[in-house]
């Protein structure tokens, strides 16, 4: 889960890492009401999760109030790069003597946590490591010792951050690095991290993503979700705990494991190459113990997006049995009754396959196809989707 | 023969008292597996029945070793557990921990990664999430289903469970050597490079088959390696063509970012390294058999 940047920095704040901070406006009124309270120059800062926001225009500076409310005004309801700006952070200005890099974060390649740091800030990182490759310092940390004080210090000598800032940042370096495992995140990234006039050194901008996975132990993680981003079928089915995400395109997909179902959004999107160029409509992976209210449940998600023409399950019965998928299938549409209007094409394979395929047989539904194989059941559905359009 | 696993491996499931855990005992039990016993510490020195066959509970891993020759551990401990377990299995330097448990915080598989890297790396550690690996005929650690198919000359490599299934079942006249699901989390033990390289050096298997999925450079690292290192023919699947960018499904791993991580960049890596790759799992089943037929 990525977060905002005010969500980062005053995650940053909680763990003692210094900010430069403000607060949030969702209106015009509120940004100059905020600016006003903080006096002096302000910057007005487009709250997306997304970068390039200077060059898109979503930040600006403000020298009074009224530019604040007009900047706000402007930036608000912006779109930068397909994500529409709902809330701006109006924060303290700062006078920028020097700018740096720092970040940890997760290396997967190499199975480790990295520290990423350069003493050259500002630009975009990616741009950074493809331009002055020699500036960026990546120090691998060991995730069984940690960052103390004297491996902040040598990460930082080593990216040859000015040795007057060198003590104060370490500090903050420890503190990132105890932000990035209470937190469990798997990036946390101040750039700038800044000098400012004063001679402290400040993160202005912040970016952090969190394990989902560590919810579990996060019990603040549920309240730095962004609901109000979510598409009404997704965060419909994360209320019913399926992983579900909506795409464009015609065939509702319903599969189990997401690898299988990765593969099936291929298969169909290919099968559709010869139905009118029809694509799947979304991935919906319900797991390992189909039941038939998960199934339902599924069902019911994919059939209230009216995109969806028609259906494709595909079920390979590894520890799930083809018979309780089968079930499911046949209990779902009776408790949809006539809610349920869209053709489905079934294939079942693996566990119990032949009182699978038994029992979709005997319901006979008049919705329901079977499918022998994948590629025929993409197939099948495609051509569905393609005559209903 | 076959990888990792053989008729001679020992198996015992940390977490076998809980229900996954009894579930899937009982599969793998039926399906040859030799289980020598459970470990939980609130249960140690009783027996559970697993359809008549007596498993003994175990306090802990380093103990059911000492006293069973345990080389394997399979396990079903929850989330917020299996680090502790995981590294309980380190300490007890058990050769092989294949981690069954989804949803484990990427923190906990780290640490335990560089644990066991400062340990020596004694273990070979497969998942987390992940299906863990079946040798047909021989043995089973996991939940990797037993009935799909039997032995044969193809070994396989995954990420994703379902997709390891899907094609041992459009190879399953033809069998296979061993089949491992390797997980689909951003950071797990065992890689598609540790599978290939013990699928080259094993004289059973003639021929692999290696999926992989977006997201990650695990597939580009592995293409790099089979051009220096493997001779024997691989042929290659990944998931996730018509995956749209910066959506996450379902494996935490499965996230593209950017152009790289795309199933059209690992493609094109893995074709640059003599690799044939399917675009379905059917067609990639179909170039395994002209391999093996040529």
């Amino acid at each position: 889960m990525d977060l905002f940047e005010y969500q980062a920095k005053q995650l940053f704040a909680a763990h003692g890492v210094p900010v430069g901070l403000g607060e949030v406006a969702d209106t015009p009124e509120q940004a100059r009401a905020v600016a006003e309270r903080i006096g002096g120059v302000t910057v007005v800062k487009a709250q997306v999760k997304a970068g390039g926001r200077g060059k898109a225009g979503g930040v600006k500076v403000a020298k009074t109030p009224a530019e604040a409310y007009e900047h706000a005004k402007a930036i608000l309801g912006m779109d930068i790069k397909g994500h529409t700006v709902h809330r701006v952070l109006v924060d303290p200005g700062a006078q920028i003597e020097e700018e740096y890099y720092f970040s940890f974060l997760l290396d997967r390649s190499n199975r480790t946590f990295l520290a990423m740091a350069s003493a050259e800030g500002g630009m975009e990182i990616e741009e950074l490591a493809v331009q002055r490759p020699d500036a960026l310092a990546r120090v691998p940390i060991d995730a069984t010792v940690g960052v103390d004080l004297a491996k902040a210090t040598e990460i930082l000598t080593q990216a040859n951050f000015p040795a007057e800032v060198i003590a104060s940042t370490a500090d903050t370096v420890v503190k990132l690095w105890e932000t990035f495992v209470q937190q469990d995140a798997t990036l946390v990234e101040i750039n700038p991290l800044a000098r400012v006039a004063s001679g402290d050194v400040l993160a202005l901008d912040g970016k952090v993503s969190l394990d989902e996975n560590a919810n579990f132990r996060q019990a603040g993680n549920e309240d730095l979700e962004d609901k109000d981003a979510a598409d009404p079928l997704e965060a419909k089915a994360k209320e019913k705990h399926l992983n579900y995400v909506k795409l464009d395109g015609e065939v509702g997909i319903i599969g189990n494991g997401a690898g299988l179902v990765m593969s099936t959004l291929d298969v169909v999107a290919y099968a559709g190459e010869a139905h009118g160029g029809v694509k799947p409509a979304n991935f919906l992976d319900i797991g390992g113990g189909a039941s038939a209210e998960v199934m339902a449940n599924g069902l019911d998600i994919i059939l209230g997006d009216p995109s969806v023409k028609s259906v494709f399950v595909n079920v390979f019965g590894g520890i799930t049995s083809c018979d309780a998928v089968a079930n499911g299938i046949v209990t779902a549409l009776g408790m949809l009754g006539a809610a349920a209007t869209k053709p489905l094409v079934v294939r079942l394979d693996g566990n119990n396959v032949e009182e699978g395929r038994r029992i979709l047989n005997e319901a006979a539904h008049p919705l329901v196809t079977q499918a022998d194989t994948m590629d025929d059941g993409a197939d099948k559905a495609a051509q569905l989707a393609h005559s209903a359009n | 023969m076959a990888i990792f696993l053989t008729a001679d491996s020992k198996v015992i499931v940390q977490g076998m008292t809980g229900s996954e855990g009894m579930k899937h005992t009982r599969r793998m039990l039926a399906s040859g597996t030799t289980i020598v016993g459970g470990v939980n510490p609130r249960k140690a020195g009783e027996t559970v029945d697993v359809d008549g066959t007596n498993v003994p509970v175990f306090g802990t891993v380093a103990d059911a070793i000492e006293k069973t020759g345990a080389d394997v551990s399979v396990l079903f401990v929850p989330p917020p557990f299996t680090k502790a377990a995981m590294i309980e299995a380190i300490d007890a330097e058990i050769p092989l921990a294949v981690v069954i448990t989804e949803g484990v915080p990427v923190h906990d598989s780290t640490e335990a990664w560089a644990y066991n890297v400062a340990k020596g790396s004694k273990t070979r550690i497969i998942g987390p999430n992940c299906p863990g690996l079946i040798s047909p005929g021989l043995s089973n650690a996991g939940i990797i289903p037993a009935n799909i198919t039997g032995p044969g000359k193809i070994g396989l490599v995954s990420k994703s469970g379902t997709l390891t299934y899907q094609m041992m079942f459009e190879l399953r006249d033809l069998g296979f050597s061993t089949a491992i699901g390797i997980g689909g989390d951003p950071v797990i033990g065992t890689t598609h490079i540790d599978a290939l390289a013990a699928f080259e050096a094993d004289p059973e298997t003639a021929a692999i088959v290696m999926i992989g999925e977006i997201g990650g450079d695990a597939e580009e690292r592995a293409a790099a390696y089979i051009a220096e290192h493997v001779t024997k023919p691989v042929v290659g699947y990944v998931a996730g063509f018509t995956a749209p960018e910066g959506k996450t499904m379902g494996h935490a791993g499965a996230i593209v970012s950017g152009s790289s991580g795309t199933a059209e960049a690992k493609k094109q890596a893995l074709e640059a390294a003599g690799v044939q790759v399917g675009k379905t799992p059917s067609e990639t089943a179909r170039l395994m058999r002209q391999v093996l037929s040529a």
